[in-house]
């Protein structure tokens, strides 16, 4: 297997293979996004107790699900890249934080849209709703300081660093409607039980989840390729490649 | 359908205001990610492109003093 990996490991050929992908989570990311997207706003029936305004649930729930998956994936690059001194990775943290960043904040503005009518406040200080808001500032921070640096290097070690710090907090999110009293709802979904809501409303969600998580690799792979062509910009191929490309657009 | 008329979908039930405002800026969060993704690409593009250019500049100066 590292055989077969390894050449991934060079910057050119991962980001042939981004390129490769991408098409793919494009469309899948335009399918889903259509499909959930009106099934769950005109077709999935009206809550019996929050009405119509639960079609929150369809962006509020997937971005947070995905916030929190970016980040996990984040922190799994960050070990590599800190164990083995792998900078691909440390690019995929890089490229990883700002999408988990404005998920994170879409999940705190739709919590806020949701909570304003249904607990009468737009916030409170819950334990789920503080441990997100902790989880936005450990993003922001990854990204300032990856961008405080000039030296990349120095700028991709510190990022993961703090990446790899910022992981104790996720526990504290999955866990805070389990170990506090908050007002904010148990999970709906779970791995284990069957999930407690009807399936005229469940799958719309499942496919907006699976809308969020295209659109994060989608935007992923597309800052990772930007990632790469920015530290390698002095490299032979990636003038080769930009050449090639300026002169196809000026030809037509 | 759950709604009957296109003003009911967007009344939203009485929530229109709460739903509309998620939604939209939630769409226009992704849209702006988007859009820095694209233009960040853009840049690398143009600035590696001036920057062969300003090398070959340099470069075909450099011929030119043996010349002069």
């Amino acid at each position: 297997m590292w055989k077969w990996l390894h050449p991934y490991a060079k910057p050119e050929r991962s980001y042939q293979l981004a390129g490769k992908l991408l098409p793919w989570f494009i469309v899948l990311t335009i399918i889903t996004f259509s499909a959930g997207l009106v099934w769950g706003l005109l077709f999935s029936p009206a809550d019996y107790q929050q009405g119509d305004s639960f079609r929150i649930i369809y962006i509020h729930v997937p971005a947070a699900m995905m916030a929190m998956a970016a980040y996990s994936s984040m922190a799994i690059a960050a070990f590599v890249a800190l164990v083995w001194q792998i900078r691909l990775a440390e690019m995929t943290v890089a490229a990883t934080a700002p999408v988990g960043a404005v998920f994170t904040f879409i999940a705190l503005f739709t919590g806020a849209a949701w909570g304003k009518p249904m607990w009468g406040a737009w916030w409170v200080w819950d334990a789920r709703l503080t441990s997100e808001l902790i989880l936005l500032f450990v993003y922001l921070g990854i990204i300032a300081l990856y961008n405080a640096f000039s030296d990349k290097l120095l700028a991709g070690r510190a990022a993961s660093i703090l990446t790899l710090v910022g992981v104790i907090n996720l526990p504290i999110i999955h866990y805070s409607v389990v170990w506090w009293n908050t007002l904010h709802q148990g999970a709906t979904i779970s791995k284990f039980a069957k999930p407690s809501m009807a399936p005229e409303m469940l799958w719309p969600l499942l496919i907006m989840i699976l809308a969020f998580a295209a659109l994060l690799g989608a935007l992923t792979l597309m800052r990772f390729r930007n990632e790469i062509l920015t530290r390698e910009s002095h490299r032979p191929w990636v003038r080769q490649l930009i050449q090639h490309n300026m002169n196809i657009t000026e030809n037509y | 359908m759950a709604f009957n008329s296109f003003a009911d979908f967007i009344a939203m039930g009485g929530y229109g205001f709460y739903v509309w405002l998620a939604y939209g800026i939630s769409f226009l969060c992704l849209i702006i990610l988007i859009f820095n993704t694209l233009a960040k690409r853009k840049k690398i593009f143009r600035v590696v492109t001036q920057r062969i250019a300003r090398e070959e500049r340099i470069n075909k100066a450099k011929k030119m003093e043996g010349t002069l």
